[in-house]
């Protein structure tokens, strides 16, 4: 089974060709590590899976991008509803400067729903599986902006859980942590592939081993080899792929 | 003293006296309208109609006017300019048409006061009929501060971090949803100070409201918005150039102004004060 595809995706920012003929796989409850040199296209792809790149003017997508088997670039697919479906964290925490409570609870309330029963059911659950409710559980009133910057993240993370995604992007969800906040968020990441499936940018290669089944690296806008991660890391294929993972490059 | 540190001296020196100076200046003009003005207030003064040709009693009617102008503009140029901010910041994207109206946006702001006088006059008062009214004067204040609204509300949103916006959009919000629960309760209080600073600028116009609402001398409160009233900034104008009695009138000129920066200066500390309680609040 299949849970997201890219057939054939091109992708431009006005003549700058970003990504060339990528084909990719993903399936339920895996974790794929997207790897490769700053500025070779990793964003641009992750971003594909829910329409973000939109947001950006004077861009053109080729090649079919499927979720749950459906074309989400089809005419008769709704952006929000997609992003509904698909949650994604940042790589910097971008918490609203709203409550704890609030911020995971927006994504229900934007889809109208506003009772109070469920969204403390929500809440709770949403902020035990991003292994945040320890933390806050007595304070969920507290400003989300006096949390520490990993606290942050883990909000973020629960509050793109709270709308159950079928799909969780993450965009170097750790990078901007501290060791302790990343270890954190690396084990929570390793609970949350039983239930959802996971693409994650990272330029930790450590990382991409310890945490993903399936690598991908890209190089120049290009994807230069996917595969499970063992794999790539103790014998890839493409001499590309050595090159980086033993650091002579990138 | 090396050359570098005595140059730095000089320089810091320099500004030093300079500010000073700027602040001085300003001092001496308040403290001039404070002790010439502080001396005629009372409550009479504050609370009575003009007599015996402005140069006794109180300025009520002006305070009046002033207070039903502030108010007029604003229920017509607060909605406008903040929409048209939040359209012209969220919605059009960064193109020449965009670039077009803020440059016109711009030079409106510094189009000459009187100028817009004349336009109210024409379209308010004649073309639309409404005669010298509140609603003319108003509306006439109001397109006069809509740019310094507009300008405010685009600054007050380009100041919101666009990692809010990408959180918000990729959460399934739509963008309406966005605008409205996460961006503009973070920029509120930067507009609602632009607003209240505005208002300030309204309360003290002459020009505006010249031909098309200001009595010269009407020494009763307005029953309508059709009505015409006196106007603060007006009655100083008559009160210093052509009363019928300009020695004895010119106490009653400087309590005008008094009570004229006192407002400017209320709503000066009201912007201040809510900007700091309402960012207290979204940041909580
Ligand atoms: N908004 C944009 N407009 C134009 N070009 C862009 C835009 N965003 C990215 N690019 C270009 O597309 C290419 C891929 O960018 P992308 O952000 O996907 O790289 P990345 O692999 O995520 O890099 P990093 O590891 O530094 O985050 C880069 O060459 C970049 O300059
Ligand atoms: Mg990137």
């Amino acid at each position: 089974m299949i849970q997201a595809e890219a057939k054939n995706v091109n992708f431009y920012y006005g003549d700058f060709h970003a990504l060339k003929d990528i084909s990719m796989t993903f399936e339920p409850s895996s974790v794929t590590a997207l790897i490769g040199p700053s500025g070779c296209g990793k964003s641009t792809f992750l971003r594909l899976f829910n329409r973000m790149n939109e947001l950006i003017g004077n861009t053109r997508l080729e090649g079919l991008v499927t979720v749950d088997g459906k074309n989400i670039y089809d005419k008769d697919v709704q952006v929000d509803e997609i992003r509904k479906r698909i949650g994604m964290v940042f790589q910097k925490p971008n918490p609203f400067p709203k409550s704890i409570f609030e911020n995971v609870a927006y994504g229900l309330r934007v889809n109208g729903i506003n009772k109070k029963s469920i969204l403390d059911e929500v809440v709770e659950s949403s902020l035990k599986k991003a292994a945040l409710w320890e933390e806050v559980k007595d304070n969920l009133k507290k400003s989300a902006m006096a949390l520490s910057g990993g606290q942050q993240q883990r909000l973020c993370i629960a509050r793109a859980l709270a709308v159950e995604p079928h799909l969780l992007l993450m965009d170097e969800p750790a990078s901007a942590l501290d060791p302790i906040s990343t270890a954190k968020v690396e084990d929570l990441i390793f609970e949350l592939k039983k239930q959802y499936t996971i693409i994650i940018v990272t330029h930790n290669l450590q990382q991409a081993g310890r945490i993903s089944d399936y690598t991908g690296f890209f190089y120049l806008g290009s994807l230069i080899e996917h595969d499970k991660t063992q794999k790539m890391f103790l014998n890839p294929a493409d001499e590309r792929t050595q090159s980086y993972i033993t650091g002579r490059f990138g | 003293m090396t050359r570098k540190q005595l140059s730095q001296y000089i320089a810091f020196s320099s500004f030093t006296i300079i500010s000073l100076v700027v602040v001085g200046i300003l001092f001496v003009i308040l403290g001039f309208i404070i002790v010439r003005g502080a001396s005629v207030i009372s409550w009479e003064f504050i609370t009575g109609m003009p007599e015996e040709g402005m140069t006794k009693g109180g300025i009520l009617p002006a305070i009046v006017g002033t207070g039903c102008l502030i108010l007029g503009s604003m229920i017509f140029a607060f909605p406008v300019g903040v929409l048209s901010g939040i359209y012209m910041n969220e919605y059009l994207s960064d193109n020449w048409f965009r670039r077009f109206i803020d440059f016109m946006t711009n030079n409106l702001a510094g189009v000459p006061s009187i100028v817009f006088g004349l336009f109210g006059m024409a379209l308010f008062v004649n073309y639309l009929g409404f005669g010298d009214s509140i609603i003319a004067g108003s509306m006439t204040l109001g397109l006069l501060t809509l740019p310094v609204i507009i300008r405010t509300t685009e600054e007050a949103l380009k100041s919101v971090d666009d990692s809010l916006r990408t959180g918000s959009l990729a959460l399934g919000a739509t963008k309406l949803q966005t605008i409205r629960k996460v961006v503009l309760p973070v920029a509120f209080p930067n507009i609602i100070t632009g607003l209240i600073l505005s208002i300030g600028r309204v309360s003290g116009e002459t020009a505006p409201i010249l031909f098309t609402v200001a009595a010269y001398f009407l020494p009763n409160l307005p029953h309508s918005i059709y009505d015409q009233v006196m106007a603060l900034p007006y009655h100083l104008y008559v009160l210093a150039t052509s009363g019928t009695n300009m020695e004895e009138s010119r106490p009653m000129a400087y309590g005008t102004a008094f009570v004229l920066i006192v407002i400017v200066l209320l709503m000066n500390l009201l912007a201040n004060f809510l900007r700091k309680a309402l960012g207290k609040r979204v940041k909580m």
